[in-house]
């Protein structure tokens, strides 16, 4: 009787063990995706509720309703439709801010690029001075940091009064309110979140592939295209991503340094929500931005999957 | 050692035409103030397998990548075939190289990795083709060709390794560690496969490892280096039975190291005079009296019983007395294929002597605390004076 006792006490408490460990390991993962469901999910359900909702006054309609024993679910798809096909403003916005997202990605990665595989390949002990010198701009606010753009580049700003003082320029140049000043604020602005991916993913390259390219008579610039940016890949689209999903949706840098060329979709969104009032057209403009990130995430997500199956992250 | 016989016998380096293939000359490089490579100056035979060995931090790796051409001299000259190679990059030398932990790009499959380097010479595609298929042959690996490297196993990556690096027929192959990551079984097996592959080929070869038996399982000749100069320059046998300096003869395999004084010089031998015993040399050995000189005896060339050896024991009559010493065993390890005893002399010095157990329980066994002799032939004795 007591050794049957015995053993199952070690047995019950091995069972406790491995249920803690279960409940342990759910937990962990746990708090991200509570984190993650009560700051994205349930807000981007009452946007999208909102923008397929009928309004009556300042009042939104239920979805569900009981009418006469039947229960009835109404969806009001209008402003969809709208959006898509009735006003070629939201496609051009969208467009527009695609195309600025994506060129200023593109600089962004040219730019980057190099500066990144500098720091990544300077010495040891300089690349934290480096790093911070990246990170400084994040010490004063974002928006300082623009306004500061707008003092450079206005009619009588910065640059123009050295231009005109030097000769260089008979009549100020229009810099302000270009697809120009735009592009340059978004660049200065995204430019860390290029570097940063980048220098962590070229920090990490084993050298001795690079030496081993140049012995199997590879040019260094070979050496280059066909060993550094191959495996620098990852550092590439994750930059591109981080760059890129803000640009899509930026409000204040068009607002301040774009102009009137430059109508981008985050203005839209603002003018809905509060010049116009229409809660439910700004939450429909809302999903389909949502929408339109969430495709370049799902590829890299792909992508990432992929990488991880091949075994080398 | 069965690969031995194979080998084409050091020649010292000189080639058909007189000319050594690699003539490396009173090289020198500095990082700084540090000399890695101080003054080395070797030749090496076409056909040759020629090993660096030396501990990390000697300068052989230095000295290798100054041939792939990923360091240059502060001084010297290297010439390959005459030509000097120290002016071309690496990307012009060739000579190519199996990296330390092979350094295979792992995002190309197992073909592409070997055809990197004939694609940069621009070949056309059905001779790459031609190229990467026999060299995949070679080191049997056809059906592994479309996976990525890290889905092969050690040995698999040590293989694609060697056929990258002699895709494109180098003049020269150099090999850094080549064996270096593998455990010790595969590693074992792999040393002669390696150096068949490379005697198929035919090429020269360069390589360094701080592992004294994969040196002399492949290598025809060794140099044995030491911050930064080599040391000694020989067959695998010359440098373990004849070390020219108490560095090498300690660094390979292990040896019991008698420091003492000449104090007979006679026209047919010499005495050294050491506070374990009195050493009977008879040959070759010139020097001043009392000269300072250094006994070298290599653990399985003593002899060990409890009787005081005889005549008959010794080769030559005239080393009674000599060349023995009395000592307690101090432990003992039975490896197996041989024993090892620590046998403690009165003057604290602590002999090795390992035996061969080449019969079962033949002979009286020794145990810990035994008095014993150790004795050993004159003849098979090194004299080191530096």
């Amino acid at each position: 009787m007591s050794a049957h006792v015995s053993t199952a006490a070690p047995a019950a408490s091995r069972w406790l063990d491995r249920v803690v460990a279960r409940l342990g390991r759910k937990f962990v993962i746990g708090v991200p995706m509570a984190f993650l469901l009560a700051v994205f999910a349930l807000p981007f359900l009452v946007v999208f509720k909102i923008s397929v909702s009928e309004t009556e006054g300042v009042r939104f309609l239920d979805l569900l309703t009981w009418v006469d024993g039947m229960l009835q679910l109404k969806l009001r798809f209008s402003n969809y439709l709208y959006i898509l096909f009735e006003d070629a403003l939201y496609l051009e916005a969208y467009l527009s801010s695609i195309k600025y997202a994506a060129l200023t990605t593109v600089i962004c990665l040219f730019i980057g690029y190099p500066f990144a595989y500098f720091m990544a390949r300077s010495r040891p002990e300089a690349r934290p001075a480096l790093l911070m010198l990246v990170m400084l701009p994040f010490w004063t606010s974002f928006l300082l940091r623009v306004y500061a753009w707008k003092m450079l580049l206005a009619d009588n700003g910065v640059f123009n009064n050295i231009a005109l003082a030097l000769g260089l320029l008979d009549e100020p140049l229009k810099i302000m309110h270009t697809p120009f000043s735009l592009t340059l604020g978004m660049v200065y602005t995204y430019l860390p979140f290029m570097v940063l991916p980048l220098y962590a993913n070229l920090v990490k390259m084993d050298i001795r592939l690079l030496e081993a390219a140049l012995d199997l008579g590879a040019t260094p610039w070979q050496a280059f295209w066909r060993i550094t940016v191959p495996l620098s890949k990852g550092g590439i689209v994750a930059g591109a991503l981080l760059v890129f999903i803000p640009c899509v949706g930026e409000f204040v840098i068009p607002e301040l340094l774009g102009g009137p060329q430059t109508l981008m979709i985050g203005r839209v969104l603002w003018d809905e929500f509060f010049a116009n009032n229409d809660w439910p057209m700004a939450a429909s403009v809302a999903v389909v931005m949502v929408l339109l990130i969430i495709v370049p995430l799902a590829l890299f997500n792909k992508y990432q999957a992929e990488q991880s199956a091949g075994g080398r992250a | 050692m069965a690969t031995n016989a194979n080998h084409k016998p050091g020649t010292g380096g000189s080639g058909s035409n007189g000319q050594p293939f690699l003539r490396i000359q009173q090289v020198v490089k500095q990082f700084g103030d540090a000399v890695a490579v101080d003054g080395v100056s070797l030749d090496i035979a076409k056909g040759e397998i020629f090993a660096l060995l030396g501990s990390s931090g000697c300068g052989k790796s230095t000295l290798l990548r100054m041939l792939a051409g990923f360091e240059t001299p502060t001084s010297g000259q290297i010439l390959l075939q005459g030509q000097d190679l120290v002016r071309l990059p690496p990307n012009e030398r060739p000579v190519n190289m199996m990296f330390q932990s092979y350094a295979l790009f792992p995002h190309m499959t197992v073909w592409d990795n070997v055809a990197f380097g004939l694609r940069r010479d621009g070949l056309p595609k059905d001779e790459i083709a031609t190229q990467v298929d026999k060299m995949l042959a070679l080191v049997q690996l056809t059906q592994y060709a479309k996976r990525k490297p890290h889905q092969l196993s050690g040995g698999q990556q040590q293989r694609v390794a060697l056929a990258r690096s002699l895709a494109k027929k180098p003049q020269l192959l150099l090999l850094d560690e080549p064996l270096g990551a593998l455990d010790k079984k595969l590693r074992e097996r792999t040393q002669l496969e390696l150096v068949d592959i490379i005697h198929q080929v035919g090429v020269t070869c360069v390589m360094v490892t701080h592992d004294q038996e994969e040196a002399m399982t492949m290598a025809s000749r060794i140099g044995v280096m030491s911050q930064g100069q080599i040391l000694q320059v020989g067959r695998p046998g010359d440098i373990y039975e004849t070390p020219n300096c108490k560095f090498v003869a300690d660094f390979i395999g292990s040896v019991n190291l008698f420091k003492g004084q000449l104090t007979v010089d006679e026209a047919a031998h010499v005495v050294i005079d050491s506070p374990e015993c009195r050493h009977y040399v008879s040959h070759g050995i010139t020097g001043t009296l009392g000269m300072e000189a250094h006994v070298a005896v290599r653990p399985e060339k003593i002899g060990i019983q409890v009787a005081a050896p005889t005549a008959a024991d010794y080769d030559n009559a005239a080393e009674v007395g000599f060349n023995v010493a009395r000592g307690t065993i101090r432990g003992l390890a039975y490896l197996g294929s041989s024993t090892t005893y620590h046998v403690a002399l009165p003057s604290g010095m602590v002999v090795k002597v390992t035996k061969a157990n080449d019969a079962r329980h033949d002979e009286v066994t020794l145990a810990q605390g035994d008095e014993v002799h150790v004795w050993w032939w004159g003849s098979d004795v090194v004299v080191l004076t530096q």
